[in-house]
């Protein structure tokens, strides 16, 4: 019983907004307001994705998502690998200096970054000393590149590398294979569980993710899409219905992708305790 | 079959050392040296020694209040967020039906975005048309203007930053319920102890390191406050919502101060890196 009012509290909003989204304006703005609308609709959905501009928005948030997951699949699989597999003086030190930079908070790179990201040579009308134009500011590759890295995605491969049997790369080692072959052809092939949970936590971060965005996208047909939300609700506060509409298509994909991976989902994170 | 494979090993860490670098290591150590310069992006930085901190600490009002909204949200969120969490998890640990449904709802928050969860609760607290007013009409109480109301905007906003997170401390807590063994229940009832006193004199007890973990990273979550503050209320009404995130962000992007930021940005950077710090002992404790 406590349960179940727990749970309704804890949903309801869920339920609000999708109920709203799918009411005509009438029904929006009745008093008292209405539960379940009469009829439904999905004229909010068609006006926050053409006339809002929210297609445009969603392919962005995409695009640079996919591009971010897999990039960063790709540079902390490598990463972690050597940290995991390969002998090299400095190996354990280096690790922990990674693992230290957990400890920067995102927002304390934030104008640096900003400024680096401006005076990337030759982008963005830039010279080779990066002068003259704007850099990665504004573009897709401003919101791609600074968050490919990051420890975490590095110490989730290493942990999975360490406990492959050491009898599979010798094995390929005799066989004649190179470092490089035994990571592409023996190594990556078995990750699929940190992979998984790589591209998972990646993806959420990187489609939720705002502040960054808020700070290096200027131009209205590059905004992400919770960029376009937060510039919405400023902008047109009456427009609740288009708002409600946008809300859902916002969180949707990551909703999705955890309602069915919720089991890796829950289970990453009450093992790591991080990034979430 | 021990050899050296330095060379290797340099071209495999080479993307993921050098961008960690370039985009975060860098940027974390140039911070430093900004923010005792002025610095308006357009002019070249000046070096002015410890102005900036000078007039943040001490001449600097709407700083001071940033500084007490950031106080008065951690202190809001911190608590609450971790105890009802671990209600959660309690609840969801136990053998109910639909287990994993209710795990999964409590969870739905998290996963969503802060600023699709800030538009949506701008809905609920929307005094003419939203459902809160309404549920306090209905209870024959006063309606609020929320958002807009100085002294109710900041819990408005705890409200709703609690709902988003308490998933996720239930989430740990869950792990650490789940370590606990059966046995230890068992013999305390055998003792005569009730739920509560089971509770009360295993369970927390058994759960104390990860309530530490979970302290700091609510704490350090709690300082890092911003998109909810940009979205719902701008930092308003009369300042009553700016936090020091939100006045990092002002002061660098609206007003162009990279300098006075850079030094908000540095007292910011003291207080989570050494919060960070005891987490990370804490965490690299768990590991090994």
């Amino acid at each position: 019983m406590l349960l179940a009012i727990v749970a309704i509290t804890m949903l309801f909003p869920f339920f609000w907004v999708v109920s709203t989204s799918l009411k005509f304006d009438a029904e929006i703005f009745s008093w008292p307001p209405v539960w379940i609308p009469s009829s439904l609709t999905l004229q909010q959905y068609v006006t926050c994705l053409q006339t809002a501009n929210f297609t445009l928005y969603l392919f962005n948030s995409a695009f640079v998502t996919i591009m971010r997951t897999v990039f960063t699949v790709a540079v902390a699989s490598l990463a972690g690998y050597a940290f995991a597999r390969l002998h090299f003086r400095g190996r354990d030190l280096l690790f922990l200096a990674v693992l230290a930079t957990l400890m920067i908070p995102f927002q304390a790179v934030l104008i640096p970054l900003f400024l680096l990201v401006k005076w990337i040579p030759l982008a963005g009308g830039n010279d080779l000393f990066g002068r003259g134009g704007i850099g990665w500011i504004d573009s897709y590759w401003g919101l791609i590149v600074p968050g490919v890295a990051n420890a975490f995605d590095i110490f989730l491969f290493r942990q999975f590398f360490i406990t492959v049997p050491q009898e599979l790369e010798d094995a390929a080692r005799i066989d004649g294979a190179s470092d490089f072959g035994i990571f592409w052809r023996i190594m990556l092939p078995l990750s699929a569980a940190p992979t998984v949970v790589v591209i998972i936590f990646t993806f959420q971060s990187c489609w939720n993710e705002f502040l960054w965005p808020l700070v290096v996208i200027q131009s209205s047909k590059m905004r992400t899409v919770q960029l376009g939300l937060a510039q919405f609700a400023q902008q047109r506060l009456v427009d609740w219905g288009p708002l409600m509409a946008g809300a859902v298509v916002a969180s949707l994909p990551v909703i999705l992708i955890f309602l069915i991976m919720q089991r890796h989902f829950i289970q990453a994170v009450s093992t790591t305790g991080i990034k979430a | 079959m021990k050899r050296r494979q330095g060379l290797v090993a340099f071209f495999f860490l080479l993307p993921g050392i050098g961008l960690l670098i370039i985009f975060l290591l860098v940027p974390s150590i140039v911070v430093f040296y900004f923010s005792f310069t002025k610095y308006s992006v357009i002019e070249a930085p000046k070096w002015i020694g410890f102005l900036n901190f000078k007039e943040l600490l001490l001449e600097d009002s709407i700083f001071k209040i940033a500084t007490f909204n950031t106080a008065y949200y951690t202190l809001g969120t911190v608590p609450l967020t971790i105890v009802i969490g671990l209600i959660l998890a309690v609840i969801v640990n136990a053998k109910i039906k639909f287990r994993t449904f209710f795990r999964v709802a409590f969870y739905l928050p998290v996963v969503t975005s802060i600023i699709a969860v800030s538009v949506i609760w701008m809905w609920l607290y929307n005094p003419t048309y939203g459902l809160l007013n309404y549920f306090l009409q209905k209870l024959s109480l006063p309606t609020q203007d929320w958002l807009f109301d100085v002294k109710l905007v900041m819990p408005s906003i705890i409200l709703m930053s609690v709902w988003q997170r308490v998933g996720y401390i239930m989430i740990l807590y869950l792990a650490g319920l789940q370590n606990i063994p059966d046995q230890l229940y068992g013999a305390a009832k055998i003792d005569g102890a009730n739920k509560l006193n089971s509770f009360w004199y295993i369970t927390l007890p058994l759960l104390k390191p990860i309530t530490l973990f979970v302290f700091i990273i609510t704490v350090i979550g709690a300082f890092q406050v911003f998109s909810q503050i940009y979205v719902m209320t701008g930092g308003g009404p009369a300042s009553a919502t700016t936090t020091i995130v939100h006045q990092l962000y002002v002061n660098a992007f609206r007003y162009f101060s990279m300098g006075y930021a850079s030094a908000i940005t540095v007292l910011l950077f003291l207080i989570i890196f050494s919060l960070s710090v005891l987490s990370f002992k804490f965490f690299g404790g768990r590991e090994s």
